[in-house]
């Protein structure tokens, strides 16, 4: 009963609950096979300076149509997708290593957006916007998110074994005549778009939290991509859930439990998982039966 | 089956600097040609910019027989990320990229196919293994199956015996010969002068620019490698591999 009382009665009773439960869901499905290929690509950096991007872009669209949601999540991917161009543009055509014109471009975007929003509105909207409110997801928000993921989930799987392919061997792919560059750039759309549909339950300074944290948590399981992105999918569901209890149960944030939830689970990962991790370290080579 | 390769004033540069000069010449059908000479030679850039992968700064390369789509090549092993989550029988089939491309299934067929040319690298029994879990040796030969399947009429390897076990090298030599007796035109960059003077009917010394092409007895002539060595790498200051072979 008690079980009952604490796991399913919030879902049964209440409208928000469900709704943040499916926005959960929809955003663990199509954003963490994506966190998956962002640690293969060896790009978590350029997902947390994506994320922080989406923010000056959600905030002029706030400062021009006010509190309007598809304005906000329309200025958060057009942010998104003209940073990802100007980085690939920086790393490609000065000497500057990826990671540093990521920091930069990431610090920048954090200033100009919490700017931008102090010049309109006040600390209330600010703080929303950061760190977003899993429990308050309204009508639209959620329609959006579901829309969103829906859409990226199929791109992901039309360019799917083109993507595993650019991130393994992109000269193999180039010479078999696979279009590389217009896989590389979808796969940073898709990135954008699932930023911004977390960003609706999450905020944009925890929205990576929930992509990237079960697929690094992931890799310590498995050694097949298939598996590591189910595997992600889960974890991403699972902390959702756990968090979203939490906070109702104790109060506290949504974003923050949920992504703490995730960061539980990654260390848990790094400290007990089959493969290269700390314990798996310690432990005598398994002999592989061949 | 075969390919021929005419390289016609071939200059290239790598990271902006000047890396391969004025290189002309024809690697004839089905032959077996190895392209030795001292590190910072420009080996490498050359296989690249054969294989598509690099832009000619100047001059021309044409393909009769076939065009850039019929090429394998096989980078350096330090390129690939061995701890990348694929099996061993999916990066095989990667190998049926120019057949199935990024939509159409894999058939048994195909698998089958694979199966025998893991067979034929000595990887039997090992489909299903992860990537991570072979040694490098291991990865080689798996790459070198991926080659077999493409079943391409071209076949650039760049060091393909660099850090490799000698058993699997003698394993992989046979196949190189394999290829070649197939009628496939073969071009490996390669250090080892006496592997090539051993295997390779043909060779292309490099230090920027063309020292010698010719059989390895002449191309490896005392006075050609003395001609290699007085090449100075910016990066390197020496060319080591002709000081060995002298």
């Amino acid at each position: 009963m008690i079980f009952s009382h604490l796991l399913i009665d919030p879902f049964i009773n209440h409208d928000f609950m469900r709704r943040a439960l499916v926005s959960c869901l929809a955003i663990a499905l199509s954003g963490a096979p994506l966190g998956v290929f962002l640690t293969l690509r060896r790009m978590a950096l350029a997902g947390d300076a994506l994320s922080h991007a989406i923010l000056p872009g959600v905030a002029v669209a706030f400062f021009c149509c006010g509190l309007s949601t598809l304005a906000m999540a329309l200025g958060g991917i057009i942010a998104g997708c003209i940073v990802a161009l100007i980085s690939a543009a920086l790393t490609r055509y000065t000497s500057l290593k990826e990671d540093a014109s990521f920091t930069g471009i990431f610090l920048i975007s954090l200033a100009l957006g919490v700017m931008i929003v102090s010049l309109h509105g006040n600390s209330d909207e600010l703080v929303h916007m950061l760190f977003g409110d899993a429990l308050k997801i309204t009508e639209i928000s959620f329609k959006l998110i579901v829309g969103i993921s829906t859409f990226s989930l199929l791109l992901l799987a039309a360019i799917y074994r083109s993507l595993v392919m650019e991130c393994f061997d992109a000269g193999y792919l180039h010479i078999s005549g696979g279009r590389g560059a217009l896989i590389h750039s979808l796969f940073l759309i898709l990135v954008v778009l699932s930023l911004v549909s977390a960003f609706q339950a999450l905020g944009t300074l925890m929205a990576l939290g929930i992509i990237l944290l079960p697929a690094i948590a992931a890799r310590f399981w498995t050694h097949t991509i298939d598996t590591m992105i189910a595997l992600s999918m889960l974890g991403s569901f699972a902390a959702s859930l756990a968090g979203l209890l939490f906070s109702y149960h104790l109060g506290v944030p949504s974003a923050a439990a949920i992504v703490l939830c995730a960061g539980a689970l990654y260390l848990i990962s790094v400290l007990f998982g089959t493969h290269d991790s700390v314990l798996a370290h310690f432990l005598p080579r398994r002999h592989f039966a061949s | 089956m075969s390919v021929a390769i005419t390289l016609d004033n071939v200059t290239l540069s790598y990271a902006r600097h000047p890396a391969v000069h004025h290189v002309s010449g024809i690697f004839t059908r089905g032959s077996l040609t190895a392209i030795t000479g001292p590190n910072g030679a420009g080996k490498s850039t050359l296989l690249k910019a054969i294989a598509g992968l690099l832009p000619l700064d100047e001059g021309r390369i044409t393909f009769e027989g076939a065009d850039r789509t019929a090429i394998a090549y096989l980078p350096q092993i330090a390129q690939f990320e061995r701890d990348f989550p694929l099996s061993v029988m999916h990066l095989v089939v990667t190998g049926f990229w120019q057949k199935a491309g990024g939509f159409s299934a894999i058939t048994p067929k195909m698998k089958e196919r694979a199966k025998e040319a893991l067979a034929a690298v000595g990887l039997t029994g090992l489909e299903d293994r992860t990537l991570t879990q072979l040694s490098a040796g291991q990865f080689q030969r798996a790459l070198f199956a991926r080659i077999i399947v493409q079943d391409a009429p071209l076949i650039l390897l760049d060091e393909p015996f660099t850090s490799i076990d000698n058993d699997t090298t003698t394993h992989l030599l046979a196949v190189i010969r394999d290829w070649h007796r197939q009628g496939r035109t073969v071009i490996s960059v390669l250090h080892e002068m006496d592997r090539i003077r051993r295997h390779f009917p043909s060779c292309l010394l490099l230090a920027r620019e063309c020292i010698a092409w010719d059989s390895p007895q002449t191309a490896l002539a005392p006075e050609q490698l003395e001609a290699a060595r007085f090449f100075h790498a910016p990066e390197s200051g020496e060319g080591e591999i002709c000081t060995q072979a002298v």
